[in-house]
């Protein structure tokens, strides 16, 4: 699998990471390196193996489905970028 | 007064307790040395008041009759912890600004058992990176050099200035965390000890996440038996981390008992890879035999899925980061960059996260996205979890066979100059990682132990392997390659 710079373009704004244009081809490049690094795995027969959802068996824990925390807006907002009014401000998202 | 910074964590407490020092005195030799070892790039924020605030603390509690091994000892944080008040930035522009309103669960229980926080310590950003020259707050330096030669070396990655803090003799002992080596490959490059406990031992509730299935914290100390003492602080059950583990935590020091007769070591063949540099190999050797004159069985092993441990980790642990560094938008925290005229939401996450995050974090976000992307998912991301599946079960067939623990070289070299990768493709950074991320990819217990130098003058380490949740077992067969090695090299000062 060979990535195009069409391919590197949609990557990035799937990302959310601005890329200008003469950065595509480099960027496509190390994608291919980093692939065809990873094309390795297609030597391993994986037949009728299950895919690793948990590195030690354990069950999650569950609890009561009840708020156990929380009451602290001031705290929550206190980093962000841009807060007013008590709520994270961003750029007009609807027309 | 720089004596005092040299002590073990083990010799500290029993000074303390005698009351031969306090621990304001020894924190202050600290925070003397740090002043003084700028050109290191170790302690990127320094926290002296919190530091003096919390040693006149712990030396009130120690004079009350304490307790707790770790109460006055002084420590260098991970910049990975969120430290309530302190900025805890992940060494990423992206946080810049950031200081945590809450506190993690690793730092809680060491400032509850009385350690002290110097400050907070370079890493590469977000963990990503095997020699700490993706910071932006500039490299971490390796106090070694090379005999004869002033060449700056990399104390490794990711948690280069916690090893290079220690290995200096800046602080006591450091945090660490290590998602693929992180720990215990600084560590070898900086001849001291580093150990990756069994994931999910120490909650990573607090810690900047990376991979969640892979990251795990620990110490990063001057001897084994340190690593013993501040892992029974570190760890213990969290229940805002749904994979901690909810088991009793041993009394780890008390399992170093010196006395390994009837241990059986293995030795994976699929270790010795084409081209190993003939010291490392030496180094190997001359480990088997240390630990078979302390009384262990060496076998030969096979863990046959090893080759494809680091392609798997190079799906997984992009993928898991494109998810978990989603979070970084320019909204709750950090970073948002000025938008020109028109710009919308869509401009404001693209351009915040092209100005915040580096180059390797932005290659890895966008590997993993591209590895989970639709009609990709099946191909990459799942046959790496099924790979990582035959990696595990590798090992559980080791252990299984009657193998107590695993020997193996901690890296591939010695520490190598800053800079010197530079050119390199992305893909010879990884290889540093080699001999290191099985071990995450199976949730094992791993240590690395220094137990020479190299013709250079550098240090070199072995890695120990252990069972699931035997970090007590594999303390104690470390430390007999410590006492064996005889270890003792220190750094000639420069700085």
């Amino acid at each position: 699998m060979s990535i195009d710079i069409e391919t590197a373009r949609r990557v990035a704004k799937l990302a959310r990471i601005k890329v200008e244009e003469d950065a595509l081809p480099a960027l496509a490049g190390e994608f291919n390196a980093i692939l065809g690094f990873i094309e390795q795995l297609n030597e391993v027969d994986v037949e009728g193996i299950e895919p690793m959802t948990s590195v030690t068996p354990m069950r999650l824990k569950r609890r009561i489905d009840e708020v156990t925390d929380g009451g602290y807006q001031e705290k929550v907002l206190a980093n962000a970028p841009d807060a007013r009014e008590g709520f994270f401000a961003v750029p007009k998202v609807v027309e | 007064m720089s004596e005092l910074t040299k002590l073990t964590i083990a010799e500290a407490r029993d000074k303390l307790r005698a009351g031969d020092v306090t621990s304001t005195e020894i924190t202050q030799a600290c925070l003397d040395q740090i002043d003084q070892a700028d050109a290191l790039g170790a302690f990127v924020h320094k926290t002296p008041e919190i530091a003096l605030k919390q040693a006149a603390a712990a030396d009130a509690r120690i004079q009350g009759g304490a307790e707790n091994p770790m109460c006055g000892i002084p420590l260098g944080i991970k910049d990975l912890f969120c430290t309530q008040g302190v900025p805890s930035q992940a060494a990423s522009a992206i946080l810049d600004g950031f200081k945590p309103e809450y506190e993690s669960t690793v730092t809680t229980r060491l400032w509850q058992a009385g350690s002290i926080m110097l400050g907070k310590l370079n890493m590469d950003e977000f963990a990503m990176g095997s020699s700490n020259e993706t910071s932006t707050y500039g490299n971490a330096v390796n106090p070694w050099r090379r005999t004869g030669d002033d060449t700056a070396l990399t104390p490794g990655g990711s948690s280069g200035g916690s090893a290079s803090a220690v290995a200096a003799d800046l602080c006591l002992a450091a945090t660490g965390t290590d998602t693929g080596g992180s720990i215990r490959q600084p560590a070898a490059f900086v001849g001291i000890t580093g150990l990756k406990p069994t994931y999910g031992r120490v909650s990573r509730w607090g810690i900047v996440a990376f991979a969640s299935s892979l990251d795990q914290a620990g110490p990063m100390t001057k001897t084994v038996r340190d690593a013993a003492i501040m892992l029974g602080t570190m760890a213990g059950h969290d229940p805002r981390d749904s994979t901690s583990a909810d088991i009793p935590v041993p009394d780890f020091e008390a399992a170093i008992t010196g006395d390994i007769r009837g241990k059986t070591i293995g030795i994976p063949r699929e270790y010795r890879m084409d081209g190993m540099p003939a010291d490392i190999e030496k180094l190997w050797s001359d480990g088997a035999d240390m630990l078979r004159d302390a009384g262990a069985k060496i076998v030969d092993i096979s863990l046959p899925h090893t080759k494809y441990a680091l392609p798997t980790y190079y799906v997984i642990a992009p993928a898991e980061a494109s998810s978990n560094l989603a979070r970084y938008d320019g909204v709750r925290f950090g970073h948002r960059a000025k938008l020109a005229q028109g710009d919308g939401i869509t401009e404001m996450y693209e351009k915040t996260r092209a100005e915040g995050f580096g180059a390797e974090v932005q290659r890895r976000v966008m590997v993993g996205t591209y590895v989970l992307s639709a009609g990709f998912y099946d191909a990459y991301y799942n046959r790496a979890r099924k790979v990582r599946a035959l990696i595990k079960r590798d090992f559980d067939l080791a252990f299984e066979a009657g193998v107590d623990a695993i020997l193996t070289p901690a890296t591939p070299s010695a520490a190598f100059g800053l800079g010197e990768m530079a050119d390199a493709d992305p893909v010879q950074m990884y290889l540093n990682d080699v001999f290191t991320v099985t071990v995450n990819l199976a949730g094992l217990p791993g240590i690395s132990v220094p137990t020479g130098l190299d013709p250079q003058g550098l240090p070199m380490a072995l890695q120990l392997i252990g069972k699931p949740w035997e970090e007590g077992d594999l303390l104690n067969i470390a430390q007999s390659l410590e006492t064996a090695a005889g270890y003792v090299a220190k750094p000639s000062r420069w700085w």
